[in-house]
């Protein structure tokens, strides 16, 4: 299994996440992560989906969600070619003792600091699902009180827009 | 980086021309309103608390017949049978909660065939929407992965555009059915109306002209084939290319198989036709798709009851698939050549690639595979054996009401035994004269769906095939049907029980008839009971207003049909007493290779390859 990356661009109107997490419930394939927000043009939102499947089972994924009716574009990011981001927010367990150790940590991998008390750290960091996961390595010594994770979004690299042609077909059909 | 735009076409609007001058109205005269100028000329439902604004308005319609049916699972499959008779778009409507869950059967039953559906339902008031209020269900939820599209509508001023919207979707593309949900506030509230709406629809544009290149692929692989089959599914029925299809097939000489979906798209009695693949398909079809080493699929997908055991299926043929799905391409099997458009497109195109290739000199020799094709359809044609007992034989019962109906009758069939007897034993030499439950496999489908068909077409003879079993599911509509001056026929081929389940016992499970039996109860319940005639069929009809009558003897067979085919003033129903005992062959049993096709039972046919021969 490999993972893939979707970019999905849909119409901004109500139960279209519900139906492309129907559609995936539904024919059997897992969705290892998602993220949904508005685009810069408000009718359209963006869903970022990465699925676990094998490269025939994917080619099903965006035939049957291009099916859709309120899906306008799939687009798979290749991760050479994409920047990916997840975010995530984590309590750990300090003290007086610690707190300097992990406030190192979190400079070394270019996290924030969002909060402190007498007994945890908050912080907050963004980065690949590598970089992360190294971080949270790093912090789990110290005791993970909490952890939220986004789901990861991405955007391709260059200057082309994956968005272009679809606000043209909006525009046509207002 | 993959880009896949959801197709390239502009996509239509309703009509040219100007908007109407907006009118005040309600919701409930806009939605009516709306209904007559797509066109919708008849509308199957029951109404109820929510959908009851919608009602008023449709008393006073002109051009929108109401038929007011029994149960809303008969509205359903009423308004597919309508649809799929007259190639127009199938309406029904009912109420919020129940009524709107009872259409959840004919809905998937649609979606699985690709029928062109538009159900509209009514939905507890907008304020109330998720408060469990009385009678509301999350309709729009529970279809969701049964229908192409759906819409609860919020603003009475989108009603228009929904409808137009609803039947653009429906019936465009790959048909399927398209649910319209609208709370009662919402048709009670005033709004305006003019037609036509803008149509906003960015992401549904469906790819009908082929791609020329593959075209070409797809015509040197068949003028290079030996062994060339057409496998011709629903699709080319609902893109009406039957006559492109003639064409093609004429011109090329292959043979052609038709799906259980597609009877009528190409004449049974043809000579190129070597009839219906699958499970229960002849030996001929299924073999030739077994040894072809090139399959031309033509808006047919595959299905599990045509490929048995999917990874020996053909296997030694490159798969041309054309159809106007793109899922459906490689979904089940690879194609070596892909082909997304619409079957009368594509079949056109085809027509004259091949014979641009055969102006070229390039043209097949399918001799050898003729030879092959004939001798197998000579040795294992379709037929079955009278009852020793002198018992009606259900499938002579068929295939005589299929040789004495008049011209251009419409056939529905319930599913099971009797279904597949009537793909087998009737004719089909026209499209749209053959309608049933292939994909969901819906018992009860039947009298409704005749129905529907009748409705349509009231000028043509509709008979139902129907069994014992499927006919005490829907049997309330016949009294739709004598009150609505809809006079189908039905058959009943009447076994006392769920045959086809029978069957797989008989077959599969040491004839122990587990629940089976619906002419008597368990025999340690009621011993009585046994081999009476409960329900009595005939009382039963007569008490809903038909006409009807009982067959047993075979001697009385032919006499029976012409007495209930020259009945037109009501529905006519026939219950034909036949053998428990008969069975469906051919029949490749469930989860095994189409080669190990049974001809009849221990019959294996014999194709020069039995090593235990």
């Amino acid at each position: 299994m490999s993972k893939h990356t979707l970019s999905v661009l849909v119409e901004n109107t109500p139960g279209v996440l519900a139906r492309i997490t129907a559609l995936f419930s539904r024919r059997g394939f897992n969705i290892d992560s998602l993220a949904v927000g508005v685009t810069e043009h408000p009718d359209i939102s963006r869903i970022t989906i990465v699925v676990s499947v094998e490269d025939f089972p994917l080619e099903q994924v965006t035939k049957q969600l291009n099916k859709l009716v309120n899906v306008l574009k799939i687009v798979e990011l290749e991760p050479t070619q994409a920047v990916q981001r997840e975010l995530v927010l984590v309590k750990v367990r300090s003290d007086n003792e610690t707190r300097s150790q992990i406030v190192e940590i979190v400079q070394l991998f270019r996290a924030k600091t969002v909060d402190v008390s007498p007994e945890a750290v908050t912080i907050e960091a963004t980065g690949s699902g590598d970089k992360l996961s190294a971080m949270l390595r790093m912090l789990e010594p110290y005791g993970i009180k909490e952890l939220v994770q986004s789901g990861t979004i991405a955007i391709g690299r260059g200057a082309r827009s994956i968005t272009d042609r679809s606000l043209r077909a909006l525009d046509r059909s207002a | 980086m993959t880009e896949q735009a959801t197709g390239a076409h502009p996509q239509p609007r309703p009509r040219s021309g100007g908007q109407s001058a907006p009118e005040h109205v309600t919701g409930a005269q806009s939605l009516i309103r709306s209904l007559e100028e797509v066109g919708a000329d008849t509308v199957f439902g029951i109404p109820g608390g929510t959908i009851l604004p919608a009602y008023d308005p449709l008393m006073d319609s002109t051009k929108v017949r109401h038929v007011l049916v029994r149960h809303e699972q008969g509205a359903g499959h009423a308004a597919t049978g309508y649809a799929q008779a007259t190639g127009k778009v199938g309406v029904c409507m009912a109420t919020s909660g129940p009524g709107a869950t009872n259409l959840v059967t004919p809905i998937a039953d649609a979606n699985l065939d690709s029928v062109p559906l538009v159900a509209i339902t009514g939905q507890v008031v907008s304020s109330s929407i998720g408060t469990d209020a009385f009678q509301e269900a999350d309709i729009v939820g529970i279809t969701m992965p049964i229908t192409k599209h759906s819409f609860l509508v919020t603003k009475a001023e989108d009603i228009p555009k929904v409808i137009a919207q609803a039947f653009h979707i429906a019936s465009t593309g790959r048909p399927g059915p398209v649910l319209v949900d609208i709370p009662k506030d919402i048709l009670q509230r005033k709004t305006t109306f003019s037609w036509p709406p803008v149509m906003d629809l960015p992401g549904y544009r469906p790819v009908t002209k082929p791609h020329a290149k593959q075209i070409r692929e797809a015509a040197k692989l068949i003028t290079a084939a030996q062994r060339p089959v057409l496998y011709v599914g629903g699709g080319v029925l609902k893109a009406r290319a039957t006559a492109e299809l003639k064409v093609l097939a004429e011109l090329t000489q292959a043979p052609v198989t038709t799906t259980l979906m597609a009877l009528g798209a190409f004449p049974d009695s043809h000579p190129l036709h070597v009839g219906m693949p699958g499970m229960h398909g002849a030996v001929t079809a299924v073999t030739a798709l077994q040894k072809a080493d090139l399959i031309v699929a033509l808006g047919a997908r595959f299905d599990d009851r045509v490929t048995g055991k999917l990874d020996s299926f053909a296997p030694h043929a490159k798969i041309v698939h054309a159809d106007i799905d793109p899922a459906e391409i490689g979904k089940n099997r690879a194609a070596d050549v892909p082909i997304v458009g619409d079957a009368r497109e594509v079949i056109a195109d085809l027509v004259q690639a091949v014979q641009k290739e055969h102006d070229e000199g390039n043209r097949g020799d399918y001799t050898a595979w003729w030879k092959d094709l004939t001798r197998w359809r000579e040795t294992y044609p379709l037929g079955y054996d009278q009852p020793d007992d002198g018992s009606l034989s259900p499938q002579q019962v068929i295939e005589r009401i299929g040789q004495l109906a008049p011209e251009g009758t419409i056939f529905a069939a319930g599913v099971g035994q009797h279904q597949m007897w009537a793909a087998h034993f009737v004719e089909y030499d026209k499209p749209a004269t053959w309608l049933n439950s292939g994909g969901a496999g819906t018992m009860g489908y039947a009298v409704p769906a005749a129905m529907g068909a009748q409705a349509g077409m009231p000028d043509r003879t509709v008979w139902a095939i129907d069994g014992d079993g499927c006919f005490q599911m829907t049997n309330q509509e016949l009294t739709t049907c004598a009150l609505n001056n809809i006079p189908i026929k039905v058959a009943v081929i009447n076994n006392g029980a769920l045959g086809m389940v029978r069957q797989w016992q008989t077959l599969f499970y040491n004839q122990r008839y587990s629940n089976t039996v619906l002419h008597s109860g368990p025999d340690d319940v009621n011993p009585d009971a046994r081999g009476t005639r409960v329900p009595d069929f005939v009382k039963l009809s007569e008490a809903m207003g038909c006409y009807a009558i009982r067959c047993e003897d075979p001697a009385d067979l032919d006499k029976v049909i012409e007495e209930a085919n020259s009945v037109n003033d009501r529905p006519v129903v026939v219950d034909f007493i036949v053998h428990e005992d008969a069975m469906v062959w051919p029949m490749v049993a469930a989860g095994t290779s189409n080669d190990e096709i049974m001809a009849a039972r221990d019959v294996r046919p014999d194709f020069g390859d039995n090593e235990d021969d």
